[in-house]
């Protein structure tokens, strides 16, 4: 069985620790990023597109958007901290060898590099709420429940990160997941456009992807709204994470254990 | 508690190679206990699984009296541990180095930051507490390993070739803090294949190749028993000289350009060999613990 006991929150102070050193570039782009793409999209598509319709209410596009760019930002941060950045410390930096000559166990390690890809998400999140809240765009208090859904969604995704770490031959090869899995992701999840647009094989199909669920968890809590369907969204998140987390844990004891 | 390690038929097996194959052995309290070997002898492998890095495949394993497989999280709290690839945290500066893996045994932060000042000035790295460790030459870097693996203030120090790649000037420093450290009591598992280092460090060692023990005992006897007191060396060694001693039936190793002649002599020998077989090319010297080892695990290369 897992060897995982809350220690494993030494290995996510390390994380912590690395990161409040360079804390203000780290805050910038979750900062940045919104700004861009509202303006982008408010000043330069929203005429094109003019309003559409969600959940039979009349939206405009940068109120449809918004809360996709949060959805898609709790997606960057723990993928891309569990793939790329884990990797260095795990193939580059041999962090994780020197923690395993510790009183931690390798599932610690891993679950502590998980977890703390989650907080990346959760601070992301945080960030980009503060900034769109600016413009009107999120009701409260639904909206706060974004932050707890940032953590969970983060936890998905940070544990299929690790799943791809655990197999990966080198650092190049994360190119793969990434264009086969989160470039798709990121276009077809209800994103830029309503899942209603895509054929009815491919809405099925983007029900597979957990970016789906949380873009629709988030714009529903921006839009103020708490309804049944969002249990199924919540519970294939949770389902997800149950899933993966204890499958990248296997993964890596399976790359690193020897 | 009468022994700090014992090892009892470790047996690792990977992709269907013994790696180490039936290795005993045990570690006394206050002991500096070498495992010497070539590369791929099974130096690493061997050590790997008394911190608990790796699991073993057969045997039985004890540290401070306890089992590896049950209380490995006890063990890993009392053991300090180098390993052979640079694993310091280039994120980090000097001290948060130390003071991150101090949290990892859960040592509260004001303790670890003195502990963590003690150990740089022990090292003589005070001087660079707020260093990157991108900025450390690799001599302070092994020397900053040296100090983290200190901090959790081990019973027992686990070192992976520690001296490799140092330059002399390092090399030396790491010895003398080491042979402090042995001063102060702490228990020292130390691979290498530099033999002057296993001379001058270890009370006891085993040469290991292939994953089984060849031998062991202290390196004095150790080289008295396998070598000698003497090695005479002969380049381009003539066939008159073979044959004299073929007839002397003198204990010795042919490599073809150079002859060894492994002896008590005291210079008879020497003397007569100068003067009747090699006007030049011949030296006497002390039998050393690389004669042994060359003589035991051969002089072909490894990998």
């Amino acid at each position: 069985m897992f060897k995982v006991s809350r220690r494993f929150i030494r290995v996510w102070q390390r994380d912590f620790t690395v990161y409040r050193k360079s804390w203000t570039i780290s805050f910038i782009p979750p900062l940045l990023e919104p700004l861009f793409y509202l303006g982008a999209f408010a000043v330069g598509l929203s005429g094109l597109v003019g309003n559409l319709q969600y959940r039979g209410m009349e939206v405009s596009y940068v109120q449809f958007i918004a809360p996709a760019l949060i959805g898609m930002s709790i997606m960057y941060n723990s993928f891309f901290e569990t793939t790329y950045t884990s990797f260095v410390r795990m193939y580059y930096q041999k962090t994780f060898d020197a923690m395993m000559a510790t009183p931690l166990s390798l599932d610690e390690v891993i679950t502590g590099e998980i977890v703390w890809g989650a907080t990346r998400s959760l601070i992301a999140a945080g960030i980009m709420l503060m900034v769109i809240s600016l413009f009107g765009l999120i009701r409260f208090p639904h909206g706060l429940l974004i932050l707890p859904l940032a953590f969970v969604g983060g936890l998905a995704f940070a544990s299929i990160g690790i799943c791809f770490t655990a197999i990966v031959p080198n650092i190049d090869m994360f190119n793969l997941p990434v264009f086969l899995f989160i470039t798709p992701m990121f276009l077809f999840s209800g994103t830029f456009f309503p899942l209603e647009n895509l054929p009815g094989w491919a809405q099925l199909a983007a029900l597979l992807f957990p970016l789906t669920h949380v873009t629709n968890l988030s714009r529903s809590l921006c839009f103020g709204e708490l309804h049944g369907n969002m249990f199924w969204g919540a519970g294939y998140l949770l389902a997800f994470n149950l899933i993966f987390f204890p499958l990248g844990l296997l993964g890596m004891n399976k790359r690193l254990i020897k | 508690m009468k022994f700090v390690v014992e090892a009892r038929d470790l047996v690792k097996k990977f992709n269907g190679i013994t790696a180490v194959d039936h290795i005993s052995f045990h570690v006394t309290p206050g002991e500096c206990f070498g495992i010497l070997g070539p590369n791929g002898a099974g130096k690493t492998t061997t050590i790997r699984m008394v911190y608990g890095f790796s699991p073993m495949t057969g045997g039985s394993l004890r540290v401070f009296d306890l089992d590896i497989l049950k209380d490995w999280r006890r063990i890993k709290a009392r053991v300090g541990v180098c390993q052979q690839e640079n694993s310091l945290d280039p994120d980090l500066s000097v001290m948060q180095n130390l003071e991150v893996f101090a949290r990892y045994f859960n040592i509260p932060k004001q303790k670890a930051r003195e502990k963590a000042i003690e150990l740089l000035s022990f090292f003589a790295l005070e001087h660079r507490q707020d260093s990157t460790v991108m900025e450390l030459s690799g001599g302070m870097m092994r020397r900053l390993v040296l100090a983290r693996a200190l901090i959790n203030d081990p019973d027992l120090l686990i070192l992976d070739e520690p001296t490799t790649g140092l330059d002399p000037q390092s090399r030396h420093q790491v010895w003398d803090r080491l042979a402090r450290l042995r001063g102060k009591g702490i228990s020292i598992l130390l691979t290498t294949h530099y033999m002057e280092e296993a001379s001058q460090l270890c009370d006891r060692l085993i040469i290991i190749d292939h994953g089984s023990i060849l031998v062991e005992g202290t390196p004095r006897d150790l080289i008295q028993k396998h070598v000698g007191q003497d090695v005479i060396e002969i380049s381009e060694p003539t066939q008159e000289l073979r044959s004299f001693v073929s007839s002397r039936n003198l204990d010795h190793e042919d490599l073809g350009h150079r002859l060894l002649i492994y002896c008590e002599d005291r210079g008879d020998l020497y003397g007569k060999i100068t003067r009747e077989y090699c006007k030049d090319g011949c030296l006497m010297r002390m039998a050393t613990l690389e004669d042994v080892f060359l003589k035991l695990t051969g002089r072909e290369l490894r990998e």
